[in-house]
């Protein structure tokens, strides 16, 4: 349609574009200027080049710290791929056991990560915690959950998935109402079994949902913060500090405003390289 | 055929389970929130002995629960507002109207949605407090006030629903506020519906932003609260902590219940 005067487009878009370059562009580039100088907030900021960069790599906060959140984002994806598509087929079909299912572990998507950070706590301390003390009365020895710098990366990965793996089920089920019954009826009149369907019918037509939940979860297991907050504060021996985590110790931890915007310009750069592989998922099998 | 029934049992087997393993948290939940000190130091795992709801009494004494929730409120639903208010025109023009560039602004759009709040909170951050602006409703609020997802969202439904109609309108002279403002929103309820409450919960269950925003008492939200109950006071606290989660989860859990297919709509959709 035409718009009834030529700078109309231009006034209905101006409060997206005002608030889009306040809120999100001048954020990107002040970071960008800021990591190049060295300032603590209070005293006045100095330009140091690249010293900023040097120091998070030569100090290995920035290697940890990717590590840290590959480790994580690898567990949560894998994990949310394999148990939401499980769960999606399990409980696409009729009847209240589904429902209540789909509803279940859905709901933990909404719920807040405060309660969902402060109940895990709970039930991982290594004392008093329910799954400690389970294991406890068949004989098997306290597992420090939290507390050991081998262990706590996985709970805390494995709380991620609890609370996430009901959006990849949704968008699987999203994915299943979607495909064409038909091929389901003809695979099975020519005498192919529910599992030789799975494999030959449905899971192929499944590749392209399941690469957005492969990708979503991804970029969303990077921006990783209020469970390590909630749970170990990058702890045990920064054995849980994720990238997000990083930037926030430098700023309201350390006052190291040009190394938190340091890492910033590279947390940019790796999410634009995880959302281009999102998009790339995307183009080579359009999802239906 | 055994194969299909095998089938069967397993899927309603793994229902089942996934029932018990989403459920059992919450119902640890609610029956600590139930137990005594007393009853905690000595057999963490037993059922409680009687049901009481002290722990919850005590989370309305050690913090000021109406005003958190009441300032929660205010911020989820003025954001919610901003960005219904912005989306509702950008998301007419990006579907409706023919202009030069409209394919720049909507790509200009959709990189925002690469740029989550865990990217912008340092700089915006530096610029609240050299405008003084840390630690008041305005730094919880005015980041939000666009969001790229919603105007999406509502640009997809826009795209379905005819021209003529709008057509019709302008020939009425209805002028273009009045096509955005009133003659819109009605058709365009279910994706409206899905936007606000997708919008409300985030924002009511964010812990990120109010976090790095506050430094006291004065803005503090709810999920910031009760993540203090952890700090606070000595000694056995779980009965407590239990309580202010469950307090924190149960408008989140209920809002769901009742509009779980909005709710749905709007995750689903593929851009969440």
């Amino acid at each position: 349609m035409k718009p009834s005067r030529p700078s109309q487009p231009f006034w209905l878009l101006s409060p997206m574009l005002v608030a889009l370059g306040v809120f999100f562009v001048y954020p990107l580039l002040s970071a960008l200027r800021t990591s190049f100088y060295e300032w603590d907030l209070l005293t006045p900021a100095r330009f140091i080049g690249l010293a900023n960069y040097r120091a998070i790599s030569s100090s290995g906060e920035l290697l940890s710290s990717l590590c840290t959140t590959l480790l994580v984002s690898s567990i949560v994806v894998a994990g949310s791929l394999l148990l939401g598509l499980g769960l999606a087929l399990a409980v696409h079909r009729p009847g209240r056991l589904a429902a209540l299912a789909r509803s279940a572990v859905f709901s933990a998507y909404v719920v807040s990560w405060v309660s969902v950070g402060l109940l895990f706590l709970w039930i991982f301390d290594a004392d008093a915690g329910v799954v400690n003390q389970l294991l406890g009365s068949i004989g098997i020895a306290k597992v420090k959950w939290l507390t050991s710098t081998a262990v706590a990366p996985i709970t805390v990965a494995l709380i991620v998935l609890w609370k996430v793996t009901g959006y990849a089920m949704v968008v699987f089920l999203s994915g299943l109402s979607g495909l064409p019954p038909e091929m389901h009826e003809a695979a099975a009149l020519d005498g192919a079994g529910p599992w030789a369907r799975l494999r030959h019918v449905t899971l192929p037509l499944l590749r392209p949902t399941a690469a957005f939940v492969a990708t979503t979860s991804l970029i969303a297991s990077f921006q990783l913060f209020d469970v390590v907050r909630l749970l170990t504060q990058g702890g045990p021996v920064r054995s849980t500090t994720v990238l997000v985590y990083a930037i926030y110790e430098q700023l309201f931890r350390d006052l190291r405003v040009g190394r938190a915007s340091a890492l910033v310009v590279v947390f940019f750069v790796v999410l634009s390289a995880l959302t281009w592989l999102k998009l790339r998922a995307f183009r080579e099998e359009e999802p239906a | 055929m055994t194969g299909e029934r095998n089938v069967r049992r397993l899927a309603l087997a793994s229902a089942l389970a996934a029932a018990l393993l989403w459920l059992f948290p919450y119902a640890w939940m609610l029956l600590t929130s139930l137990k005594t000190p007393q009853e905690l130091l000595k057999a963490p795992t037993a059922l409680p002995g009687a049901f009481r709801l002290s722990a919850y009494v005590e989370v309305f004494q050690s913090l000021p629960v109406a005003r958190y929730v009441a300032l929660t409120t205010v911020m989820a639903l003025t954001i919610a507002a901003l960005q219904i208010a912005i989306a509702l025109p950008a998301a007419y023009a990006l579907a409706k109207l023919d202009f030069r560039w409209r394919a720049a602004a909507f790509a200009f759009l959709l990189s925002a949605l690469l740029i989550p709040a865990e990217l912008r909170f340092v700089p915006t951050f530096t610029l609240f407090s050299a405008l003084g602006l840390v630690n008041t409703l305005p730094a919880l609020v005015l980041p939000f006030a666009v969001s790229a997802f919603g105007i999406f969202l509502l640009r997809q439904a826009l795209l379905v629903i005819p021209d003529s109609l709008i057509e019709a309108a302008r020939l009425d002279g209805a002028s273009e506020l009045y096509i955005v403002y009133r003659l819109l929103p009605p058709i365009l309820a279910p994706a409206l519906a899905a936007f606000f409450l997708v919008s409300f919960v985030h924002h009511w269950n964010d812990y990120f932003w109010p976090l790095v925003m506050t430094v006291d008492d004065r803005v503090r939200t709810l999920p910031l609260g009760i993540a203090l109950l952890r700090e606070q006071g000595s000694g056995v606290r779980w009965h407590i902590i239990m309580a202010g989660s469950t307090l924190l989860s149960l408008p989140a859990l209920g809002l769901f219940a009742f509009t779980q297919k909005y709710l749905l709509r709007g995750l689903g959709s593929g851009v969440g």
